[in-house]
């Protein structure tokens, strides 16, 4: 993420093309469980580079209940099956790496509240 | 939506005079004000929480760095809300919460500046700070919530809040009410409000008296808690938490709905409301909540003089053009949760980016939240919600098949540390 995340393109003769971007936010939501991009820090599976077709058939099955969850059924039913395959579209297509996390650190004396 | 490129002429011309004209007003002695303008302009962000850091990195990202950001928190450190409650209850330290901000900031180019805004004027475009100033293209109001004193005015100070802590933003006021529930003698009583809705953190409350419930039963298991709700019942969660309560902490918890606090002794921690009158050995007033102070700087704050009204497509304030407000402050039948907040900060985030380049927003936004509660060191149950774009409402509203746990488990309490693993690494890196 880090070369996406730098500014690559420095001046205004060079075009920004604003993509799609519809459902990289939607997947963008379930960054908070499974990881910016679907890179999992957690137990959480990771969903980047997982196959299409399992991607979709998992989320199906949350929806019916044929595979148990502690969660997903909540959020794969708020879903509907164009949304489900876009989604399984979008994190076959992101790369797999390592997620970051932030080093935690001693409040300090002075932070308010 | 189609996919539009900003090489128009009429858009480019749009750029470079909305750029001209922001870097002409620039009068901030922050050194980056030098830096040369981003193609696409320049959006400020207020609030370093989990709603304004969130939009910082996922402009820089989704503009491909042509848009510049800029945060202004005055706080050097990140301190999470979600687990907060785990200070008190004992199984984490305020500092397994707290981040800096280094990362997000190299990462993605993200600019920071620790001040405390004084002023935002939006027809000059420009914020105030006690130390400089800085002009924007847009500007996104991400301060969280501020809390209201008309009704409780003695429980304002700094001094008293020594005694009588909110702990409802996380620090050391958090530290304090652990401290003070491990110097209370066995037996004592813990009593505690809940502000009328709409507040940060729909279950936190009742999360926060199963974390106190936790400590006492293994340590002090003659001590009572009173829970005075200034609602008529359990705000989230309820038939959970009712049961978690009966099962865990069985004769523990006196539960008192519709009891609004109306007065707060503090040399003798008694609290009067209008029907009783209860006296504490520790005491833990959380007082009404508002939008934050920068949000009501801005005079945002039009619902009920609390809340601010946006268009869920961009997070666009309806009072002012090119003033986003996302998080707490958003006033939406949404809970205030981080999740929430994360995920508002993407919707705002991407609309910004379409609007910057000429484009027009995501006209069907779509995303999820999810509440964790942890009932005791190890067990967490949730509610979990899909929200979509209602075009006709013009509002988000829950999508079918969201709900809550069957019952609190220590699977669920491994998730919910997965949860905060991956949102804090979203936001923070
Ligand atoms: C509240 C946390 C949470 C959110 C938000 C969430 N998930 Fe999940 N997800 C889980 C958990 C936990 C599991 C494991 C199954 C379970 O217990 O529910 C899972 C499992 C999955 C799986 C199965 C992966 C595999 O390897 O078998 C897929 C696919 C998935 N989630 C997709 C999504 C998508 C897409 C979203 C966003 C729309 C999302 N999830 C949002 C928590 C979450």
């Amino acid at each position: 993420m880090t070369s996406a995340g730098l500014p690559i393109i420095g001046n205004a003769t060079e075009v920004f093309v604003y993509p799609d971007s519809h459902i990289r936010t939607l997947a963008s939501s379930c960054a908070a469980c499974h990881g910016s991009n679907g890179n999992s820090a957690g137990i959480t599976p990771t969903l980047a580079g997982l196959e299409p077709g399992y991607f979709s058939a998992q989320m199906l099955a949350f929806k019916d209940g044929s595979r148990p969850a502690t969660v997903m059924h909540h959020h794969a039913k708020g879903l509907n099956a164009d949304e489900i395959n876009q989604l399984a579209t979008y994190f076959s297509q992101q790369k797999r790496v390592a997620n970051t996390a932030p080093t935690p650190q001693k409040l300090k004396v002075g932070h308010d509240n | 939506m189609t996919t539009k490129s900003v090489n128009n002429p009429m858009n480019r011309r749009q750029f470079i005079q909305t750029a001209s004209a922001a870097g002409a007003l620039l009068l901030s002695q922050y050194s980056f004000a030098l830096a040369s303008k981003s193609p696409l302009g320049r959006v400020v962000i207020i609030g370093g929480g989990y709603a304004g850091t969130t939009a910082a990195k996922y402009i820089r990202m989704w503009s491909l760095g042509n848009i510049e950001t800029v945060v202004i928190e005055k706080s050097s450190q990140f301190v999470s809300c979600p687990l907060s409650n785990l200070v008190l209850g004992g199984s984490k330290s305020i500092d397994d919460l707290t981040f800096g901000y280094d990362l997000v900031k190299k990462n993605h180019g993200v600019k920071w500046v620790n001040d405390e805004v004084t002023s935002v004027d939006t027809s000059a475009k420009k914020v105030t700070m006690k130390r400089g100033e800085i002009t924007y293209d847009r500007l996104i109001i991400a301060p969280g919530i501020d809390f209201i004193y008309e009704t409780l005015p003695n429980i304002q100070s700094a001094e008293v809040q020594q005694q009588v802590p909110h702990a409802w933003k996380a620090g050391w006021q958090t530290v304090n009410l652990r401290k003070q529930l491990e110097a209370m003698p066995d037996g004592g009583v813990f009593v505690m409000n809940v502000p009328k809705a709409p507040y940060r953190c729909p279950p936190g409350p009742y999360e926060r008296v199963c974390q106190v419930a936790s400590y006492l039963k293994t340590n002090k298991s003659n001590s009572k808690i009173i829970v005075l709700d200034a609602n008529p019942e359990i705000v989230s969660k309820k038939g959970l938490f009712t049961k978690v309560w009966a099962d865990m902490y069985t004769g523990m918890i006196d539960y008192r709905p519709n009891n609004v606090v109306v007065e707060v002794d503090i040399a003798t921690k008694t609290v009067r409301t209008d029907f009783e009158t209860v006296t504490a050995n520790v005491l833990n007033i959380i007082p009404p909540q508002r939008a934050g102070k920068p949000a009501q700087m801005a005079g945002l704050n039009n619902i009920d003089k609390r809340w601010c009204e946006v268009d869920f497509l961009t997070y666009e304030s309806k009072l002012s053009p090119n003033v986003h407000v996302i998080g707490d402050s958003v006033s939406a039948a949404l809970p205030k949760s981080a999740h929430m907040a994360n995920s508002q900060a993407r919707v705002c985030a991407n609309a910004i980016v379409a609007l910057m380049s000429g484009q027009a927003p995501d006209a069907t936004p779509v995303f999820a939240n999810t509440c964790y509660s942890y009932v005791n060191d190890k067990q967490a149950m949730h509610v979990a919600n899909v929200y979509r774009y209602d075009e006709a409402k013009k509002i988000m509203v829950s999508a079918e098949g969201g709900g809550v746990s069957a019952s609190p488990s220590e699977q669920e309490g491994q998730y919910a540390s997965a949860w905060a693993a991956n949102i804090w690494s979203d936001v923070l890196t």
